[in-house]
């Protein structure tokens, strides 16, 4: 498939219709979903119209904007207004959301046309995607394996062409990680880059949207148009969407770029050599590269895993069977609310509730809850140092390539290790992405993280278009 | 053995915004059931709330006219499962509320301290049908979300208060300064505002505090005066009797005049409270607060302060008079002249009658008539006569009188009327002189017929009382 830079350009000339694109992507996800079971519904009929209506607007001299005509996958935990918004959960069974997010408002104004909805780890928690109520998501470069989560249907979706972009969201990795698996590119801007108005909350203090595509160019054009202040997200950064396609090209002579320690550790010598050799890219390209330090990175994964089941705890809370989704009807509301839960939720989801309810507990909340927030201020500050000596950071994205189905299911300690790298970027609120960089020994694609300061999405951006340069010798 | 009571009041009070804490639906009591609702406040998946300025100003106003410091605040999640709780926990301000350490001035002048006074969001209303009115016997419940998200401030005293009469004193002053500032209506019936009630008891002459009790659902001063009282005589009765009070909190039943057990500490939820991540922390700066301090109106405090300066009186016996927002017109009248004891009893009475009427009353009529009535040149029977005209249809006080003939009796010209009428019934003169006191009024009645209204009824009976030897 096309880059989306290309088809809109078609589509905006009035060298291809809306609807040829459409038809085209309809027919990859017919080909290529069966088996990889990237979405948990497709808007056929919607997306046709959609293109219709756009086809139209060109005809009268109209410009529908910069992703004219381009088809956009969205994970299953962005509110689509009358379509089912799932989570990849039984507990949001039949719910039809009033209402659309920021996000597809914002993509669907500049021209955009969604396809279908990607399935996802449920709630977003999870590293595999195999933690969603309608089945996992394959790899599309191995479909015995995994695609990486929590947003894998997304990162499949583009990986294998039913769609040049998607759109993901990232609590601690879950767009990196299943881009760095699937072999595409996924951003996580700065927290408060994109509104979360609509995206279904895992951990909202550390919950953002990002997106997925083939191309850092193709990121990059749906950055601009999902980025800025919303005022409906108390959370929004308030400044303006910066200009990034147009400085991908700028180079990245004389920046001083770090390779992080920390996050180098007990990571596959297959990925680390490509990080390494990432970093090569760079220097040839005029960098200058330099072994960073962020000390504090090493305790991401146990702050992470206080913090985001904690407000997980809470905001789940609401999935009670009294106004929406699922109900399973009881003798009273305690029983009800007890067996609505019990049905509707999956082990990981029901995991994560006690985890975080345990440590928001009276007599435990300081020993956890607030000691983790403390754990996230020192990581602010190491990564703050850090970037006194770096523009940018580097480190690989995932630990390993995509492993297979079922390997870490029984497990999930060593499943919530795949996300060591990406789990700093997070908690510190900082912009990161992954790009891909070659594959491991077993052929599977390896991802790089590029991380930068807070708002710095520009330099990050330009930095990972060196990379992505220098990716076709890898 | 004697006891005294300790009592601290937390008083919720819905804020008279036009929208909701955090979307933008009408803030409306009384609507059809679910009828101001949106994503926001239904806590529908993916909505996120944004804080409303206009209650964030009504918030800091409290928290000024409370004299409380108005600081940096944040808000978080108090989380609990109920069917009214949309969002199955309550957004509220916990260890950092927006105001702190304040206090409020009762009218006999003195003060309640103010712990705290935090923002926080309604939740909805149900409506358990069947079963009592309890949930879990109920064969279904109603739930109405017009409230839900319906910006609340919670004002909790410090435990200063030691009877019923200064607990339901702190309500009403509270009321008023709520009202005063804009911030509520301060409709207790209409749940506009809310009282729960904290009691315990110990032996009088201080010491430690005794364990307390929490009453819930006290719907009007009566109310609360009716519970506090009936609760400390119900912890007094279980201590005298060699007993232990529980800390619990208990409801009151109007009804049967009684406090009935509900929750007891160790049933407490656990609210696992946390910073609510959706929301940034709240800090006015300078410019607002000084807005917000220059915007408030003069406080009842205040004006009963002023007022009884002014009239010469202790700040308690203006109380009414500022209640009834009648301090102006009392002020005005001081000021041009009158009487101060004799402008609050004809505020505090008279006017207070005919409240609407009052309203528009010209202040130097009022004035004026109560020159006439300070001269003597009025009866207090007169000056009623021609106030009540002056409600009604307005006009000139002098000339009212005038028409209605109310010239001041000459002393002697009273005395030669007295003396006829004793003559004409010289029997019944007979048995008042010899104590039978019924006569009084028979006698007053008959001078004041014979003067036309016109004689001074105290003058009248001193009169009476001289001529019969007393």
């Amino acid at each position: 498939m096309d880059t989306a830079v290309d088809i809109a350009r078609a589509v905006r000339e009035g060298r291809r219709t809306a609807r040829q694109v459409v038809e085209e992507a309809l027919s990859a996800i017919g080909a290529r979903d069966p088996e990889l079971h990237a979405f948990n519904h497709v808007m056929a009929d919607e997306a046709r119209a959609a293109a219709d209506a756009l086809d139209g607007r060109l005809a009268r001299g109209e410009d529908p904007g910069p992703l004219a005509g381009v088809p956009v996958a969205l994970k299953d935990n962005m509110c689509t207004r009358g379509v089912p918004t799932t989570c990849s959960s039984k507990i949001l069974d039949g719910w039809l959301p009033p209402y659309d997010a920021t996000v597809v408002e914002r993509l669907v104004g500049a021209g955009a046309v969604i396809v279908g909805k990607t399935n996802l780890d449920e709630f977003a928690m999870g590293s595999s995607t195999e933690n969603s109520a309608f089945g996992p998501t394959r790899n599309p470069h191995d479909p015995t394996r995994v695609p990486g989560g929590s947003s894998g249907g997304s990162a499949a979706a583009v990986a294998a062409g039913m769609a040049p972009l998607a759109i993901g969201s990232d609590t601690g990795g879950s767009i990196r990680q299943p881009a760095a698996l699937c072999g595409v590119v996924g951003v996580k801007p700065t927290y408060g880059r994109v509104s979360r108005f609509g995206l279904i909350a895992f951990a909202s203090s550390l919950d953002q949207i990002g997106p997925f595509a083939t191309t850092v160019a193709d990121a990059a054009l749906m950055f601009e148009v999902i980025a800025g202040h919303d005022r409906r997200d108390s959370t929004s950064v308030q400044e303006p969407a910066p200009a990034v396609l147009g400085t991908l090209g700028r180079g990245v002579e004389g920046l001083r770029v770090g390779i992080i320690s920390e996050l180098m550790d007990g990571v596959a010598p297959d990925v680390a050599a490509r990080v390494d050799q990432a970093a090569q890219v760079l220097t040839a390209a005029g960098a200058k590269v330099d072994t960073a330090s962020v000390p504090a990175a090493i305790y991401g994964l146990t702050a992470y895993y206080l913090i985001a089941p904690a407000e997980a705890s809470s905001n789940l809370a609401r999935y009670d069977g009294v106004r929406y989704g699922l109900r399973v009807e009881k003798e009273d509301i305690t029983e009800t609310y007890l067996a609505t839960r019990a049905a509707g939720f999956g082990p990981e989801v029901k995991r994560r509730i006690m985890l975080g309810t345990y440590a928001l507990s009276a007599g435990y909340y300081d020993a956890y809850y607030v000691k983790a927030q403390k754990v996230r201020t020192l990581i602010i500050r190491d990564f703050a140092a850090a970037y006194g000596d770096f523009d940018v950071l580097l480190s690989p994205t995932a630990p390993t390539t995509a492993f297979p189905l079922g390997e870490k299911t029984g497990d999930p300690l060593t499943m919530y290790m795949s996300d060591i790298c990406t789990i700093p970027s997070n908690l510190a609120g900082d912009p990161a992405m992954s790009v891909p960089f070659g594959t491991g020994d077993d052929g599977l694609p390896v991802g790089v993280q590029v991380l930068a300061p807070s708002l710095q999405e520009p330099l990050m951006f330009r930095v990972a278009a060196a990379i992505e340069a220098g990716a076709g010798d890898a | 053995m004697s006891w005294e009571m300790v009592i601290g009041l937390e008083v919720h009070c819905e804020l008279k915004t036009e929208t909701k804490l955090f979307c933008g639906c009408r803030n409306m009591f009384g609507d059809e059931p679910n009828t101001n609702i949106c994503p926001v406040c239904l806590g529908l998946p993916g909505s996120l709330p944004v804080l409303n300025r206009q209650a964030v100003d009504f918030a800091m106003r409290i928290g000024e006219a409370l004299h409380c410091e108005v600081r940096r605040s944040v808000f978080h999640r108090k989380n609990y499962f109920y069917p009214d709780m949309p969002k199955d926990y309550q957004v509220s301000q916990y260890d950092e509320p927006i105001n702190v350490h304040g206090w409020l001035e009762l009218p006999d002048t003195s003060r309640v301290g103010i712990t705290r006074a935090h923002m926080e969001e309604d939740t909805g209303k149900t409506t358990h049908v069947g079963g009592g009115g309890r949930i879990h016997e109920a064969a279904y419940s109603l739930v109405d979300y017009n409230r839900a998200g319906v910006p609340l401030v919670e004002i909790v005293s410090e435990p200063d208060i030691r009877t019923s009469d200064q607990a339901k004193a702190y309500v009403s002053e509270l009321r008023a300064i709520l009202v005063a500032t804009g911030a509520s209506d301060g409709k207790m019936e209409e749940g506009s505002m809310r009282v729960d009630a904290n009691v315990s008891v110990r032996p009088l002459g201080g010491g430690e505090f005794g364990t307390r009790c929490e009453i819930k659902n006290l719907n009007s001063l009566r109310s609360l005066g009716r519970a506090i009282e009936y609760e400390a005589r119900r912890q007094i009765d279980l201590l005298e009797s060699g007993g232990t009070v529980d800390q619990e909190t208990r409801h009151w039943n109007e009804a049967d005049g009684r406090t009935l057990s509900g929750r007891s500490k160790e049933e407490a939820y656990d609210y696992r409270y946390f910073p609510e991540p959706d929301l940034v922390p709240l800090d006015p700066d300078a410019a607002w607060k000084d807005e917000v301090r220059g915007s408030l109106p003069v406080l009842p405090a205040e004006r009963r302060a002023r007022l009884a300066q002014l009239a010469a009186v202790e700040p308690a016996d203006t109380a009414l008079v500022v209640e009834l927002e009648l301090d102006a017109l009392v002020e005005a009248a001081v000021n041009g002249g009158a009487d101060g004891r004799r402008a609050l009893n004809r505020a505090g009475n008279e006017l207070a009658a005919n409240l609407t009427a009052a309203r528009t009353l010209d202040p130097a009529a009022f004035t004026a008539l109560l020159k006439l009535e300070d001269a003597g040149q009025l009866t207090p029977t007169q000056a009623k006569e021609v106030l009540g005209e002056l409600l009604e249809k307005g006009g000139d006080p002098a000339a009212i009188a005038a028409d209605k003939g109310y010239e001041a009796m000459e002393a002697g010209d009273l005395e030669s009327v007295v003396d006829e009428v004793l003559a004409a019934h010289a029997d019944e003169f007979e048995r008042f002189k010899g104590g039978d006191q019924k006569l009084m009024g028979f006698f007053v009645k008959l001078v004041m017929d014979a003067t036309g209204k016109k004689a001074d009824g105290k003058a009248v009976s001193a009169l009476l009382r001289s001529r019969a030897g007393g």
